[in-house]
């Protein structure tokens, strides 16, 4: 009974703060916006605070998070002397990209200014956006992350502010990746929320990446929605890559929807983070649609990362491919369900998810949960799932050439990893993960390696 | 493609063969569920107050429990007050011979082809018939007895041998298990029980042939087997059940307990009516199946050809707690009509160097939805701990749905666990060439679905993999062999 008083605590605790603070959270946003907010509050009071006995939450229990936090909430921009030029740089000089900055779930106005992006491209603060680009915005806001389906995403739309608006037209093409950084900062524990929108028009090609950091050691939880719409024939890379510290709760949910012939690869890269949720809702809605989504998950001492996907084939002839794969070591647990929906008439579908999971330790544990839901019989489906071990005889052989045990497992780990990397196109960025991935394993990286900010150093 | 759809269409006209009502004075009670009636149950069976007990502490914690919504089935809302829980035939007299037994029950039986006494020099089977829940006929007892074996029906059970039942009743499956699980502990009528004493091999296969007779009666049946250290035994339960207009419930518990070294392999064949093609009526199959390896080296193995009732919702599994212990779980289930199967296995790894493999042949056709349900779970223990997982599923049909939900926990870092799964059709190139070797298309599917099939059925005991394969066919008729 105990837990089912704090989960109502819960529910009640956070509705509360939005009824405090209706007014701050509306400001500067139309009425149409925040009218969505009522329905999102009354179905994440519905569904509540996700947990082992919400089936899709089943191998990551958020009521211990949700239960006594206490947190700030960054309903305004924080104000920082943070110069982008100061804060970030790459530790490989040539990786030229468009840096974006976000600083606890708010657009940064400050170091966003003067780019230069093809004609037509539109950049912006999320809650400009809705003021500005409303025919866009109210288009497709709430269309793909609808607040009846998961009780995060509610609560995401109940109080969601700003965040990044993306919109490239038909036919245009942003060579230089997009690099979406996302800096938590903050004197004391903070409750983040950031909400996305992309739209790549017809025939449009863009890469965009996304980089998560914790500045300071308090604790944070970020709740992270963006809606991806993806245009006829366009061509569009995601990459994502989390390296926060042990104390970040970072919950984020992607949803993506593929018209005709479009094509789409996301890698998610979790480095550290103390828990990591992500949901990945694909839709393929257009014929000859392809889709190539990959994880790579490495964790240890107490972490927790889960990779939920959910891919949709809503119409014939479309392709997707899953490969997710995880290390884990220490008393890190890990968590992957995959679930494949074939529709009644989306025949000649392709469909495969793999998932395989490393445990290093025997306190490390895994949960996989891959699905296939098939209403058709003309499709060529297939998932598998493995949890092992090194393979004690490669082990051996490299051994065996001179190779220290250390080195050799290593090597193999290594290997194993690099084939979700091989999946990363841009190559001057998958060097760079690469390197980063080689360095966590040796446990070189510490939480925000790949920041100038770097504040262990 | 028109030619395969022609023929699904026929598979679909097909009625059901065993289709009759035997008539057959039986003995009921008054319909619906309450203290009471499990009281009278309990009275009528003449059982000792611990089975009393069980009965009542399972049927109060029933009362609790909500129905499962879990599965990918649709199932209709049950009223458990227009069940009728006891139906036994009237005539309760033990038989000398053939000659004695009710002309009626020995025509039924004849119709499906189980060997009875006649039979039992040729078919070396042991069959001891339960119709409507009270056992009727038990043959080889004799045979059997001179080892020590111990097989008749779970009241003699009772009253012959409670230490033993006392001891083993609800180890694998707990009165409190689950919704169906309670239930039936609740108001069991009968059931088969096996004993085989140490170091014994039973020399044939043990066999239960299950039909629900009388209407509106439920089935609830309880078997219990025990192997005890270096015993093996063979036990074969197969199921055909009359037509019936309303919809029927079945809610059956097994329990299976190896001792050290022991093997125990079960093989099920079940054929229940499935509904016509409207997917009006058909039995609901709700059952709880659950095996221990509790010695050390034993063996459990689960074979299953899933063909009939309206709904299955069953979950054979193993729990290997003895070191060295192996389970396998090999299973086809074809659903056709409006039928619809939630189905596969658990296997939980405590001990070490335990070993699973699970086979899994799904098939649907027609408008039917079958789910390959499973979880394989290793304990941080349970040290070398090897899973491997096969789940395939053919469609035949583009209005037929076939899902796997598999669920794998592993917390141990030197198991291995490996799962695959499949979905396809058949290739329009296989057909294309075995019409090409001067095949027919209908030979062809059959010939393909055969082989699909063969893996599992391979597995199961000769007089049991002939039946199966009549199953499978039947099931399809036109559009296999």
């Amino acid at each position: 009974m105990a837990e089912v008083t704090d989960k109502l605590s819960a529910i009640k605790r956070i509705s509360d703060i939005y009824e405090a603070n209706r007014s701050k959270i509306s400001d500067g946003l139309p009425n149409w916006f925040n009218n969505s907010r009522q329905p999102a509050l009354e179905a994440f009071q519905r569904m509540g605070i996700p947990g082992f006995k919400t089936e899709n939450y089943k191998y990551t229990d958020l009521t211990r998070l949700f239960e006594n936090e206490n947190f700030r909430r960054a309903f305004k921009t924080d104000k920082f002397d943070v110069d982008l030029k100061d804060v970030f740089s790459c530790d490989v000089p040539e990786f030229d990209t468009h840096l974006i900055l976000v600083v606890n779930g708010w657009y940064d106005e400050s170091n966003n200014q003067n780019k230069s992006y093809p004609e037509g491209v539109i950049i912006k603060s999320f809650q400009k956006a809705v003021t500005e680009n409303r025919d866009l915005v109210e288009k497709y806001y709430g269309k793909l992350a609808k607040v009846e389906d998961d009780p995060l995403t509610a609560m995401n739309t109940v109080f969601a502010q700003d965040g990044v608006f993306i919109y490239i037209p038909d036919n245009t093409h942003i060579s230089k990746p997009l690099q979406l950084i996302n800096i938590l900062r903050s004197e004391d524990d903070l409750y983040v929320t950031q909400r996305n929108m992309i739209i790549a028009g017809k025939n449009s090609q863009v890469k965009i990446m996304f980089c998560d950091h914790t500045l300071l050691p308090q604790n944070f939880i970020v709740n992270n929605v963006t809606e991806f719409e993806i245009g006829e024939d366009a061509v569009t890379d995601i990459y994502s890559i989390q390296n926060q510290h042990n104390k970040t709760a970072n919950l984020t949910g992607l949803y993506i929807r593929q018209q005709r012939g479009s094509q789409l690869v996301t890698n998610a890269i979790s480095l550290h983070g103390g828990i990591i949720r992500n949901n990945l809702n694909v839709l393929l809605d257009g014929e000859h649609a392809e889709a190539k989504i990959c994880g790579l998950a490495l964790s240890d001492k107490n972490q927790h990362v889960d990779n939920y996907t959910f891919v949709e084939h809503r119409k014939p002839n479309c392709q997707s491919n899953q490969l997710y794969k995880s290390i884990l070591d220490d008393s890190s647990t890990g968590g992957f369900t995959g679930r494949i929906h074939v529709a009644p008439h989306a025949v000649k579908t392709i469909a495969y998810q793999r998932n395989n999971n490393v445990l290093l330790t025997n306190a490390a544990k895994m949960n996989t949960k891959p699905q296939l839901v098939i209403d058709n019989d003309d499709v060529k489906c297939s998932h598998g799932a493995t949890v092992g071990r090194i393979n004690e005889e490669a082990l051996f052989y490299l051994q065996s050439r001179g190779i220290n045990e250390k080195e050799a497992r290593l090597m193999l780990m290594f290997a194993f990893a690099h084939e979700v990397l091989a999946e990363v196109k841009v190559e001057q960025l998958r060097d760079v993960i690469d390197k980063l991935v080689n360095k966590r394993l040796r446990g070189e990286v510490s939480k925000c390696h790949s920041c100038a900010m770097d504040c262990i150093r | 493609m028109e030619d395969q759809n022609k023929l699904l269409h026929e598979v679909t006209q097909r009625d059901y063969r065993f289709g009759f009502v035997t008539d057959i004075e039986t003995d009921t009670i008054v319909k619906g569920l309450s203290e009471e009636v499990v009281r009278i149950i309990s009275a009528k069976k003449d059982e000792p107050e611990f089975m009393l007990e069980f009965r009542l502490k399972a049927y109060r914690r029933w009362l609790t429990m909500k129905m499962p919504e879990w599965a990918q089935l649709k199932i209709p809302e049950i009223d458990y007050q227009e069940i009728i829980f006891y139906a036994a035939p009237s005539q309760q007299a033990k038989y000398e011979s053939l000659n004695e037994v009710d002309p009626e029950l020995l025509r039924t039986f004849e119709k499906l082809g189980i060997p009875l006494e006649e039979q039992k020099m040729l078919s070396g089977v042991a069959v001891d018939a339960v119709i409507d829940s009270v056992s009727v006929k038990t043959t080889f007892k004799e045979t059997l007895a001179e080892r020590g074996i111990i097989f008749c029906s779970f009241s003699e059970a009772v009253k012959h041998h409670p230490d033993l039942i006392q001891k083993y009743l609800g180890m694998a499956v707990p009165y409190n298990d689950n919704y169906f699980a309670a239930l039936n502990s609740a108001v069991f009528s009968d059931g088969s029980f096996v004993y085989i004493p140490k170091g014994t091999r039973c020399p044939m296969e043990l066999s239960t042939y299950f039909r629900i007779n009388a209407k509106n009666t439920g089935q609830f049946e309880r078997t219990l087997i025990i192997a005890d250290d270096d015993s093996y035994v063979s036990y074969l339960e197969g199921c055909t059940a009359p037509m019936r207009d309303e919809n029927q419930l079945h809610a059956a518990v097994v329990e299976i307990i190896a001792l050290d070294r022991a093997e125990v392999k079960y093989s099920t064949v079940q054929n229940w009516y499935p509904g016509d093609k409207n997917g009006k009526g058909g039995i609901f199959n709700f059952v709880t199946k659950r095996g221990v390896c509790k010695g050390i080296s034993s063996k459990i193995l689960w074979n299953q050809v899933e063909t009939g009732s309206a709904i299955t919702w069953k979950y054979p599994s193993c729990i290997l707690m003895g070191d060295n212990s192996v389970a396998e779980f090999n299973s086809v289930a074809l659903t056709n009509n409006f039928q619809q199967a939630d189905t596969g296995t658990k296997m939980i790894h405590i001990g070490k160097n335990t070993k699973s493999t699970i086979v899994s042949k799904g098939i649907s056709a027609g408008h039917s939805s079958n789910s390959y349900r499973g979880l394989v779970r290793v304990s941080p223990k349970a040290e070398n701990a090897r899973n491997y997982s096969q789940c395939d599923s053919l469609l035949l049909g583009d209005t037929c749905g076939a899902h796997t939900f598999p669920y794998i926990e592993v917390a141990n870092k030197s198991s291995i666990v490996e799962h695959e799964a499949t979905t396809s059709k058949i290739g329009e190139d296989q057909i294309f060439y075995c019409n090409q070797r001067g095949i027919s298309t209908e030979d062809a599917i059959g010939m393909i679905v055969n082989g699909y099939a063969r893996e599992v059925i391979n597995k199961l005991p000769m007089e049991f993999a002939v039946e199966a394969q009549k199953l499978l066919q039947i099931s399809l008729e036109g559009s296999v062999g």
